[in-house]
């Protein structure tokens, strides 16, 4: 008895000392050059996943890593993996507390949170990335996404050699349908005979459903697959069977050496920059902002040399128009998915209606 | 749907089910034996996390199953520890082991998290066999694991049934008082079942990170523990019947993207819960016909005392 009770003490210990070193790495401080500039200032992030996922998370981190490079008083402190709910208040609470200037919020679930610490706090800057709802101190960020995928979409119709496109789709929300929506009339631009076929994986992150749903769409014929998930396997399973991708986030070009043709990038550096600027300043002010590609807070990654020249000269075109504001993707005709005119010629969809897409264009195949 | 849309289905049914048939035979000899460990879900997320870690860097993916197998016998051996030598609640136990699996591997695969698999596993094409047209890509064009899966399953049900030790086994799990009477060390078998349950269980999570999606995250298994729990049952704690079960679950899990892909739409939520609505169903229609339980080992979850009587 003596023995099993020493047994038991020792694993106890054991458990106890993985949960204290676990705890104890939970926040960690990178500061580049502390103190000496005048104007240091502590920037807070709350991230969803981890920088290591070649995904959202990744982006944003090269955003804060470009941050720290241009303006060298800035101190971060990240927490990771920190989940949606009522958890994620401690988070922002914690960061509030020591002493952040600013703090940057990456996942649409953080919405409450945020306004509950914000509203707390009146001093401290919140901003929420994706997010809806604005305070006086707590701004939105997002960026016009769509507009690259549209372009990526005209890669995409180039390429395919049946018509049949793939998209794994995440969530029935309107941000990814306006993605899919995007990429379809892309792809219908330089290809009138693009179909999209969606298959929802309901998950932001799950390799393992992600490539299976990518390896569906293949097996059902579609033979350039594009994502919305924050994993690089759709793009695996596409080179796997020898057909072609694009990615989403940042260029995943190296998981997919041969298959991918480009991916829709997020570049939040810039704005980022932008953003402490403004607080160094002192003019920053609440905002709802919403990026396009003329901000470079969303861009096209390199196209693959796979694809015909005029092709991409094609997109370089688009873009160009895009920038300089005379055209945007959602300009009219824009037929849905069940024959109603959504748009009539020349027409444009408001942001409002952009923001709320519910519905499908015509060449989707697919439900909500 | 034609001939190459349901040959791919099958072959993917055969390698969705492949991990939940590892852990299920794991958790099925096990319950044999009396222990029963619901912590399989955290065995096979620190049998991937360590399958995945030790492949990425020693490079050999054999390696990485090694370190996947002591992983999961790792797992098990704190179950038996609590459960065996300490006589403490399995259920509790076992819950425990869950919650502590997926934190552990989330600690330990931190830094990993989306770096990719470069060692995979090359997918066998049998000579003559892989040729045969439909039956060829769906049976013999996959990663050895599958088969070994397969093998490990039936040499499970071989044991049970047709050895002495497959009887030694049985009797602890039946009646341990009767076992210890006629000289067999209860403790001794049971510990041993519980950690090569555990070690099938860490397999099957390291088929997840190092073959079925090259990659490692948190919480990546994603349920399947609990699908491998819920199949020992839907088996009637029978190997056989488990092989059918895994492939049949595998089954569900690689038709939910492909309904959508032919424009069926059953919610995927729906075909999530099928393994669970089996599993209950097959439970209710066995009581009903035997009038008495469904087959359980009859010392199932009961801690041994030899001195309590």
């Amino acid at each position: 008895m003596k023995l099993k009770k020493f047994t038991a003490l020792i694993l106890l210990a054991m458990l106890l000392s993985v949960f204290v070193v676990g705890c104890g790495n939970d926040a960690k401080t990178e500061s580049e050059q502390p103190a000496e500039q005048s104007e240091a200032i502590k920037v807070g992030w709350v991230y969803i996943g981890v920088p290591g996922d070649y995904g959202w998370t990744y982006a944003h981190d090269q955003g804060r890593k470009y941050l720290e490079a241009e303006i060298p008083g800035v101190e971060s402190i990240i927490l990771e993996n920190v989940p949606e709910g009522a958890d994620a208040e401690r988070s922002f609470e914690q960061l509030a507390q020591e002493g952040c200037s600013i703090i940057f919020g990456t996942s649409f679930g953080y919405g409450d949170a945020m306004l509950a610490v914000a509203e707390k706090y009146p001093d401290i800057k919140f901003m929420h990335a994706t997010g809806l709802q604005t305070a006086d101190n707590l701004s939105t960020y997002f960026g016009r996404i769509y507009q690259a995928r549209y372009l990526s979409g005209m890669v995409a119709g180039a390429m395919t050699t049946n018509n049949q496109l793939g998209y794994v789709a995440a969530f029935p929300i309107p941000e990814v349908v306006r993605g899919i929506n995007a990429f379809t009339l892309g792809a219908q631009s330089v290809n009138p005979d693009a179909k999209v076929k969606v298959v929802w994986t309901n998950t932001w992150f799950d390799p393992a459903k992600e490539k299976e749903a990518a390896k569906s769409l293949l097996e059902a014929g579609c033979d350039v697959i594009a994502q919305h998930q924050d994993t690089t396997e759709p793009q695996v399973a596409a080179e796997e069977a020898g057909k072609y991708c694009v990615g989403y986030n940042t260029d995943m070009h190296d998981f997919a050496p041969e298959g991918n043709l480009t991916s829709p990038i997020w570049n939040w550096g810039p704005y980022y920059v932008n953003t402490i600027q403004a607080v160094i300043d002192g003019t920053w002010a609440s905002e709802a902002y919403w990026g396009g590609i003329d901000e470079e807070i969303v861009d096209l990654a390199p196209i693959s040399d796979k694809v015909p020249a005029a092709i991409v000269e094609q997109v370089e075109a688009k873009k160009e128009a895009l920038k300089s504001k005379q055209w945007d993707v959602f300009t009219g005709p824009i037929i849905a998915q069940d024959g109603t005119e959504k748009a009539a010629e020349g027409q444009v969809l408001t942001d409002t209606e952009m923001l709320s897409m519910d519905w499908f264009v015509a060449g989707v195949e697919g439900s909500l | 749907m034609d001939n190459t849309a349901l040959s791919a289905l099958l072959a993917a049914t055969m390698i969705a089910g492949t991990p939940i048939l590892f852990a299920a035979a794991g958790e099925l000899l096990a319950e044999r034996s009396g222990i029963l460990n619901l912590g399989v879900e955290g065995m096979m997320l620190v049998g991937a996390a360590f399958g995945f870690i030790c492949t990425l860097s020693t490079g050999n993916h054999w390696l990485g199953l090694l370190a996947a197998l002591a992983g999961g016998g790792f797992m098990a051996s704190i179950h038996g520890l609590i459960t065996i030598t300490l006589r403490g609640n399995q259920v509790v136990s076992g819950l425990a082991l869950t919650i502590f699996g997926s934190g552990l591997s989330g600690f330990l695969g931190k830094s990993y998290q989306g770096a990719p698999m470069l060692f995979k596993f090359e997918s066998l094409h049998v000579p003559v066999l892989g040729n045969i047209p439909f039956l060829g890509p769906v049976l013999f064009r996959h990663d050895p694991m599958v088969y070994l899966c397969i093998l490990m399953a039936a040499a499970m049900w071989y044991l049970l049934y047709k050895t002495r030790w497959g009887l030694t086994i049985r009797s602890v799990g039946e009646n341990p008082q009767a076992a210890d009477a006629v000289g067999i060390n209860v403790g001794r078998v049971r510990f041993l079942c519980t950690i090569v349950g555990g070690m099938m269980a860490g397999l099957g999570g390291a088929y997840i990170s190092l073959v079925y999606a090259p990659t490692w995250q948190e919480n990546m298994t994603a349920g399947r523990g609990w699908i491998a729990v819920a199949l020992v049952i839907f088996a009637l704690w029978n190997p056989s019947r488990a092989i059918i079960g895994a492939y049949l679950f595998g089954g569900i899990e690689a038709l939910t993207f492909r309904l959508q892909t032919m424009g069926i739409h059953i919610s995927s939520f729906f075909l999530a819960m099928f393994p669970y609505i089996a599993t209950i169903v097959v439970l209710v229609l066995v009581t009903i016909r035997r009038r008495q339980d469904a087959g359980a080992p009859e010392a199932l979850g009961l801690a041994y005392d030899r001195e309590e009587r």
